[in-house]
């Protein structure tokens, strides 16, 4: 617990390492929010609150959640909801630690969700490495429906709720949401052509809410202390805290639970005890590989991480998965790197992609072992600019940000990287 | 009505039903937008990214809701930030769509260049070089010099049996996914997929054995790349080098339309080949589809068996002789006991001419065929404006007693578009077949209950007349939805069935048709899944089979046989030949069995060798058209006919053959409109859509357009009348036999099959199928479950058979296989025995 957090919003179990316990769960005061809103509450009203609370999704793309509750189709049953809990994004590691130590509240926020929008059967799609996790949500699942929390006839009232667990494959394009209901219906990941979205068409052809896992954690203290306690947190456009992953070159890697704001240079000096050896920060990758390269000057460093000033210093807040690079590290060296993950990850669908990121990936991998020329590097760049605004979903158009930003902002590296050919 | 959406694409302005695609709506007026994976006859999937196009909408005032105005009054445009495909893109009011811009133009470029990062450029010996979508749009659009370095290519596996009728090369496989919907949504056999991920997406087949479809070689015909090949013409020849000749398939009663593409070549002793056979445009009868069976069984007209000079019998000898003893030889014995046997495998004109010449000469044609009911399809059958692929929503197609995707793959996929978009599909048989797949209704019938069955609907609807009959909630329901149908169709076919089942199923489908008003108009009546490609036209020129030809055989003293091989698929039949002591002459492609029996052999023509016509099932007309050099001094049937009632003082036309067709719609009341120049009306055509086979084929493939004639749709025959329901006998059983009903499958041993040889391995051995329980008490499984041969026993015959088990044949019923070296015409006895010891 940091001295500037009186108690944690989503982290809860740092506060009450028990909480993952049912008992313990609801005997600080877990489940009231899902009670209260099945017995007492239309699923309208539901939506109003997130609505007014100011929550926005925290997979990445930021979309205001309640809007999209809204946006769930009335005319056509049965609703799903699917919890995307498929965190694939390198340098992300938030949910996993929601769902292990504080499972509860993430169910509770996902219950509560498909009371919201009607929906009488949920999914936790996970990635296939989280089976150990899978394994626990299991276990909570069993221990809800055994405290009449899940099943027929919830709270006296008509609603009914069951929720299940998915499995995914190992596949980063299955974070995509199309991606995933696919995967969930049992076929190949691989993203669909929106329109139309999951709230009109999603899992089985049916409306689907589709939700990152963070987002839904914050949902029940939403729902039990109100909107505006919400909005205490955070900023006027950003309310709320984000569990920022902080990773890379710092001393202390790990999850912090910070109102959305707070600047860079907290993140990484006040909470992540700086940089080894007191290098300087050379870059910032604020939303894991899918990042533009911030410059890490010291205006930059002042920016505050919130939805809207991010792109004041030309990235975005994605995932809030920040990665610190210092000044040991070639910024060649990291586009290697990111473009063999994203080449690895490509579903192969769209053609820029597939064949973008393979070309991009021998492009790099040339300069970064000094075998390329300064022509390899206006190639990359031409590459990447060929990929913009062709693909058929964000992976592709995501794997060219570090690529743009990188040989932009940090021309010196390539620059040394093609001198240094043999 | 549907709403029409004006847009303007570079500049033209188009008017387009609400709902159509850009990349459509641009092909209408002349605009080609480049696509790779789009396909007009599937669902748009936006996958390769080619068809990107500037999109701007007219801008709207969020406060008044009223369009933003330019200066001058017109609409001001918001261009979207972010180019659009065209292909997933619907019209919308007003929309302009740019294709010419710079923008777009460096999209094509780039695209075009990722595709060929890794694709392997052997154009120079791939098959689709010459007709490549890829090629040409690297031509259009491509940048001519590669920034990738070569060794950077992904290699893959470049010789890929996905069965061994289609080849995969996984390196010039572009991922458009276009094979893998056409499976999966078109033919609805999902047995090929992606594998892997990336740029190492790959194709696999998942079925055995592989790719398990009967319209696989479509596939080919749609790969915008040269990574699906066909096997026969793989490496063949090069598509520039090929002639085309439009045809229609011999093969069943929907008469695809096809195109021969023949070469004349060294390898072949200087003889012009087929090289390949692929679908010709016809929206009404196949669209751009036809069947493997259509696509590789053309070589039984190249086959070393045919014959190719007249022979005569001397001292016991087939002897080769000049055409003019052999026609002298056997126009001496035409007398008024003549009987002329033919099938529906000759053209109307032969048909025509021979039955000119047995009635010229006081005898008898006679039709060979296992089926009945033309008279009928004749009078309530499809009429002009006719086309399954209308039928949609307010329809009803009863199928009944037939496995219509073995009979008759293409109808199997017509019938099954039309339930998908919303007809209903009833489907009555005596097991389920794939067609039950799309069926609303499916009813099951004991064999034998067929026409009981249809009967049943009559009563179940409360018609006149309608006799007794058990009336299940199923089929109350079903008929009440067929009587209500706007338009309805029976399709009948010949599952389980011969020639009096067929006639009396024929009699109460044409019955209740028209007693629930759904004759004499487009798009209703009564569609019989012949066996032979131009049966309905032997029944439209009057030909009729024998009811019981096996006596007529054997009272004949003159025989006259041609297209039909009786002897070689009956003993009973061979044996009747025989016994009459006829003079026999036989008029084949072959030296069939019963040719081995004739006095006189007349060498005929295949129809690739000259021109004729065919009736298909649905009652068109259309010509086909000479692609291949003739086999040595084999002449046209109708030639040879016209020879021999030249002998014998009958004027038949004998050298064009539009004049045969010209004599026949003077004479036959449903051709007359045909008139006096038939094949000028045969050969004409209207724009078609999609749009294909032009200098675009990327857009559609590889199909030809149809620019050689859509056919004519028979006039319906005026209906006689006063029919009765009929009655039908249970077929009497000898003790201790089960019975055998006639089942057809698509790939059988029939003469026009067997000798292909891309086909060998999909032809099975002779065989029953029967329920395991049968089997286990016919002790036709040993203890381990394994299967031993069974002995056939028969129409008088017995024959050694693989034993096939099927859970859903009825217990007591043993499925035969017409033409599968079983002799079988029509429901009989059997008995089966085990053929050999199970080792313990």
């Amino acid at each position: 617990m940091t001295d500037a957090q009186p108690s944690y919003v989503l982290l809860r179990h740092r506060d009450i390492p028990t909480i993952n316990q049912l008992d313990v769960y609801k005997a600080n005061g877990g489940f009231a929010a899902f009670e209260k809103v099945v017995k007492t509450m239309q699923p309208g009203a539901v939506v109003d609150v997130v609505k007014a609370s100011g929550l926005r999704g925290r997979g990445g793309a930021g979309f205001p959640t309640g809007m999209k509750w809204s946006f769930i189709d009335n005319k056509a049953f049965p609703h799903y909801v699917v919890a995307n809990a498929d965190e694939s994004e390198p340098g992300t590691f938030k949910d996993r630690e929601i769902m292990e130590s504080n499972p509860f509240q993430f169910l509770e926020g996902l219950a509560i969700c498909a009371f919201a929008v009607q929906a009488n059967a949920a999914y936790v799609y996970l990635r296939g490495e989280f089976w150990q996790v899978a394994k626990i949500l299991d276990q909570k699942i069993a221990d809800m429906e055994a405290a009449g929390l899940l099943g027929d006839n919830l709270f006296g009232t008509k609603y009914s709720l069951r929720l299940y667990t998915h499995l995914g494959a190992g596949a980063y394009i299955c974070g995509e949401e199309t991606a995933m209901l696919e995967s969930l219906e049992g076929k190949m990941g691989q993203p669909r052509l929106r329109p139309p979205f999951p709230p009109a068409v999603g899992l089985y052809g049916k409306p689907t809410i589709v939700n990152n896992v963070e987002t839904l954690t914050n949902v029940p203290p939403i729902l039990d202390k109100g909107a505006d306690w919400f909005r205490t947190y955070g900023t006027p456009k950003s309310p709320g805290v984000k569990i920022f992953s902080l990773s890379g070159c710092v001393n202390k890697p790990g999850n912090y639970e910070l109102p959305l704001g707070t600047t860079f240079r907290d993140l990484i000096y006040k909470y992540g005890g700086g940089v080894p050896g007191d290098r300087k920060v050379k870059a910032i990758m604020p939303a894991g590989a899918s990042s533009s390269l911030i410059v890490a000057t010291e205006q930059a460093l002042d920016t505050a991480m919130d939805y809207e000033s991010v792109p004041s210093v030309g990235a975005q807040l994605g995932s809030a998965s920040v990665i610190v690079v210092d000044e040991s590290i070639s910024i060649d060296w990291l586009l290697n790197k990111t473009l063999h993950f994203f080449k690895h990850e490509s579903c192969g669908k769209c053609t820029p992609c597939r064949e973008g990121t393979y070309w991009m990936m021998h492009i790099a991998e040339r300069i970064h072992h000094h075998e390329g020329t300064p022509e390899d590097v206006e190639l990359l760049r031409t590459v990447a600019g060929q990929i913009k605004g062709k693909c058929f979903c964000a992976l592709g158009e995501f794997s060219i940000e570090a690529v743009l930003t990188g040989l932009e902002r940090f021309p010196e590296d390539f620059r040394i990287a093609v001198e240094a050919r043999k | 009505m549907t709403k029409m959406i004006n847009l303007k694409i570079d500049g033209q302005s188009v008017s387009v039903p609400e709902g159509v695609l850009v990349v459509d709506a641009a092909k209408q007026i002349g605009i080609d937008i480049p696509v790779f994976c789009y396909h007009p006859k599937m669902e748009p999937v936006g996958m390769c990214r080619m068809c990107l196009v500037e999109v701007g909408r007219p801008m709207i005032d969020r406060a008044t809701g009223q369009p933003v105005l330019e200066a001058d009054g017109s609409p001001k445009i918001a261009m979207g930030p972010k180019m659009e495909t065209a292909c997933t893109t619907p019209v919308s009011e007003g929309m302009v769509v740019v294709g010419m811009s710079d923008k777009v133009q460096a999209a094509r470029k780039d695209v075009v260049e990722f595709i060929l990062t890794s694709h392997p450029l052997d154009c120079p010996i791939c098959d689709k070089g010459g007709e490549c979508p890829l090629q040409n749009l690297t031509m259009a659009h491509g940048a001519g010099e590669s920034r990738f370095l070569y060794n950077e290519k992904t290699h893959m596996e470049k010789h890929v049996p996905l069965g061994d009728l289609i080849y995969l090369d996984r390196e010039r496989c572009i991922q458009c996914a276009r094979c893998v919907r056409f499976q999966a949504d078109v033919a609805d056999d999902p047995v090929i997929g992606f594998f892997n991920r990336g740029r190492y997406l790959e194709i696999a087949t998942f079925s055995d054995p592989g790719f398990d479809s009967y319209f696989s070689g479509n596939t080919t015909d749609i790969c915008p790349v040269g990574a699906l090949t066909t096997a026969d013409f793989r490496f063949g020849a090069r598509p520039w080098e090929l002639r085309a000749t439009a045809s229609v398939c011999a093969q069943c009663p929907v008469g695809c339309n096809i195109t021969f593409n023949v070469r004349r070549e060294a390898r072949s002793n200087g003889q012009v080949v087929i090289k390949r056979v692929m679908p010709r445009q016809n929206e009404s009868v196949n669209e751009i589809w036809i069947c493997d069976k259509g696509r590789f069984a053309y070589q039984y007209t190249e086959t070393p068996e045919r014959v190719t000079q007249p022979m005569l019998r001397k001292n016991g000898e087939l002897v080769p002789a000049s055409w003019d003893e052999a026609l002298d030889a056997a126009a001496g014995k035409f007398k008024n006991d003549l009987l002329a046997l033919v099938s529906g495998r000759l053209s109307n004109e032969d048909l025509y001419n021979i039955q000119q010449l047995a009635q010229g000469v006081g005898g008898k044609a006679a039709l060979y065929t296992e089926m009945a009911g033309g008279d009928l399809v004749a009078q309530f059958g499809l009429s002009s404006g006719s086309n399954l692929q209308t039928l949609g929503k307010g329809s009803a197609i009863l199928v009944v007693a037939s496995d219509l995707e073995e009979e008759a793959p293409i109808w199997w996929l017509r019938v099954k578009q039309a339930a998908e978009r919303g007809a209903t599909l009833i489907v009555a048989n005596a097991r389920p077949t794939k067609t039950d797949q799309s069926a609303a209704h499916i009813i099951r019938y004991a064999y034998g209950q067929e026409t009981a069955t249809l009967q049943a609907f009559a009563k179940a609807l409360g018609l006149k007349g309608a006799p007794e009959a058990a009336v299940s909630a199923e089929i109350k329901a079903a008929a009440e939805i067929f009587a209500k149908a706007e338009n309805a169709i029976v399709v009948y076919g010949s599952d389980g069935i011969g020639l009096v089942g067929t006639q009396a199923l024929a009699q109460s489908a044409a019955q209740l048709l028209h007693a629930t008003n759904h004759t004499g108009k487009a798009n209703s009546g009564l569609l019989a899944v012949w066996q032979r490609a131009n049966d309905q036209g032997a029944w439209e020129l009057g030909l009729r089979p024998e009811v019981n030809l096996e006596t007529a055989l054997q009272a004949a003293k003159a025989l006259y046989i041609a297209g039909a091989n009786p002897a070689g698929d009956s003993p009973a039949l061979a044996a009747a030949i025989k016994a009459s002591g006829a003079f026999v002459v036989v008029q084949d492609l072959y030296l069939s069995e019963t040719a081995k029996l004739a006095d006189v052999v007349l060498p005929a023509q295949a129809y690739t060798e000259r021109e004729g016509s065919f009736t298909s099932g649905e009652r068109r007309v259309q010509r086909f058209f000479p692609a291949v050099d003739i086999h040595g001094q084999a002449r046209a049937d109708y030639t040879i006919a016209a020879q021999l009632g030249q002998r014998l003082g009958l004027t038949l036309e004998g050298v064009i053959p539009g004049r045969v067709l010209a004599k026949v719609a003077a004479a036959v009341p449903a051709f007359k409109a045909l008139g006096a120049n038939p094949y000028r009306k045969l050969a004409e055509t209207e724009a078609q859509w999609p749009i294909m086979g032009r200098s675009d084929l990327f857009y559609g493939g590889t199909s030809y357009e149809n620019s050689q004639g859509l056919g004519y749709h028979l006039a319906l025959a005026a209906h006689s009348g006063g029919h009765t329901w009929p009655k039908v006998e249970a077929e009497a059983l000898a003790a201790g036999a089960m019975l055998a009903v006639p089942v057809t499958v698509l790939y059988d041993r029939g003469e026009t099959v067997l000798p292909s040889t891309l086909l060998q391995a999909h032809i099975p051995g002779p065989f029953v199928c029967l329920n395991p329980e049968e089997a286990t008490r016919l002790r036709l499984k040993g203890a381990g479950g394994e299967l031993r041969k069974a002995l056939v026993e028969l129409n008088n015959a017995e024959v050694l058979a693989d034993v096939r088990l099927d859970e859903t044949i009825p217990v007591g019923v043993v499925l035969v296989p017409r033409s599968m070296g079983l002799p079988i015409s029509a429901p009989t006895s059997a008995k089966l025995r085990a053929a050999e010891r199970v080792s313990a």
